[in-house]
């Protein structure tokens, strides 16, 4: 079974259909790219994988879970698959280390210590060992999104989402983001990530997927994608963004 | 005629802790009441939102001392006796429940909604999200205002004289009425109002510093 299915998800607020029928898999470790223009749809459908957004019809399975409105059920699958926002959304009361040890221990009661111990082991894997007592605020943006990205490693998920994780950033604080995807990448995490940067699409997902008008314009392995794009749409939007 | 000595101003010092106790009584009260309507003006149910926002609508539009006099004077025709001091704390923590409740409700509201979406996202329930997420940094934001709340309501407390309870205020008109020494008497009311509110007040614009200071956004 796919660590993600998607099948004919139509989602709409109000009036405005945002996504008319999309169908995806993702496999087990395997890094799918969304990209498209603004308004395409590709940050509604990250998500509806999390249930944060519900689909008007379909169907979204995510490591073993469908999404359905129950909140208890949802409450499961969240355990399973991480999200990091554009925003980070750090506790900004909290420091580095109580972000990462907060959800552990009160939807897993994983004793202090071995919290603890699970927050410098995902903090040292971003590399922000000696982070751990500074408060969000005292942290760069790139700083703040690899802690983000640490707290949701602490829930060791199955399938990990980035929605334009970097999208908030200066370039030069956009790398050490990336830098830390990729490596997750490399250690086999199953990730779905919506992004503007084409050359991690390109270098780093295995699968690129073009959304255009609330559907799936072109999807297959990224180097094809962009080395090759089908539709005019994709080359457009391929050529603008490299230019 | 009696004139302005220890004895009076020792009852106006006393007349000052039926000040402070009343202004304590009202204010836990009214906290305990302000907190469950902020919560239930945000519940998700509509007909525990509208009822909050009823209750605060109706107590916020009509003065305080008509929730005294009705229930004084209110409850006493249909035969219960509320003693002045039952009856002016009663009143008093009604007026602060509705204010408390807006000042909690409009703090909870600004956190940002980001903040219940991440924390949603990591599994938490909704109880979870406001004890360890959205209540902490609500409270923070509420300090200053909650405080400058807290000053208006030691002031207010001279209303309930109407109903024949001794305060501050009432102590200082009745040693007034006694000794006709209306300088004396009402500087040292008006120094001790001042003794009270004035650290308050310097404990809300600290606040109100510290608060900008570690604001993030």
């Amino acid at each position: 079974m796919p660590a993600v299915l998607i099948d004919d998800v139509h989602k709409s607020f109000g009036k405005l259909e945002v996504l008319k029928g999309v169908s995806l898999n993702v496999e087990t470790g395997q890094v799918v790219a969304l990209i498209g223009r603004s308004g395409s749809g590709k940050s509604t459908l990250l998500r509806c994988i999390n249930g944060l957004e519900a689909i008007n019809s379909g169907r979204i399975e995510v490591a073993g879970h469908a999404v359905e409105q129950d909140q208890k059920k949802l409450r499961e699958l969240r355990k399973d698959v991480g999200i990091v926002f554009q925003s980070y959304n750090l506790f900004p009361h909290l420091t580095v280390g109580q972000n990462i040890m907060l959800s552990p221990r009160i939807t897993q009661n994983v004793p202090q210590a071995q919290a603890e111990k699970l927050a410098r082991d995902v903090l040292a894997q971003v590399g922000l060992s000696e982070k751990f007592d500074s408060y969000p605020d005292n942290l760069s943006g790139g700083q703040q999104q690899r802690v983000a990205i640490a707290r949701s490693l602490a829930m060791q998920p199955k399938v990990m989402l980035f929605d334009e994780v970097t999208s908030a950033l200066d370039p030069e604080l956009t790398g050490e983001v990336l830098l830390v995807m990729e490596k997750l990448a490399k250690d086999g995490m199953t990730m779905l990530l919506v992004t503007h940067e084409m050359n991690f699409a390109r270098n780093v997902a295995s699968t690129t997927v073009f959304m255009h008008q609330g559907k799936i314009w072109e999807s297959g392995p990224s180097q094809e994608v962009f080395g090759n794009p089908q539709t005019p749409e994709l080359r457009n939007f391929v050529s603008a963004g490299t230019k | 005629m009696q004139t302005f000595g220890w004895p009076e101003a020792m009852f106006i010092f006393r007349a000052a802790g039926w000040t402070l106790l009343l202004t304590a009584i009202s204010f836990v009260i009214g906290s305990l009441l302000g907190g469950a309507f902020a919560i239930m003006r945000l519940s998700r149910i509509k007909l525990v939102r509208n009822f909050a926002a009823g209750y605060i609508l109706v107590i916020q539009s009509i003065p305080v001392l008509m929730v005294l006099f009705m229930s004084y004077y209110g409850l006493s025709i249909i035969g219960i006796e509320l003693p002045p001091f039952f009856a002016a704390s009663a009143s008093l923590a009604v007026y602060v429940s509705a204010y408390l409740a807006e000042i909690w409700r409009g703090s909870i509201e600004s956190v940002p909604f980001q903040q219940w979406e991440a924390s949603a996202s990591l599994a938490h329930t909704p109880a979870q999200t406001y004890r360890y997420v959205i209540l902490p940094q609500a409270v923070r934001i509420s300090l200053p205002p909650t405080v400058g709340f807290l000053v208006q309501l030691v002031k207010n407390t001279s209303i309930v004289s109407v109903v024949g309870f001794v305060e501050l205020s009432r102590a200082g008109q009745l040693v007034n009425n006694a000794t006709f020494q209306a300088f004396q008497v009402f500087s040292l009311v008006a120094v001790i109002y001042f003794a009270i509110c004035f650290p308050l007040s310097r404990l809300s614009r600290h606040l109100e510093k510290v608060m900008n200071a570690s604001r993030s956004h």
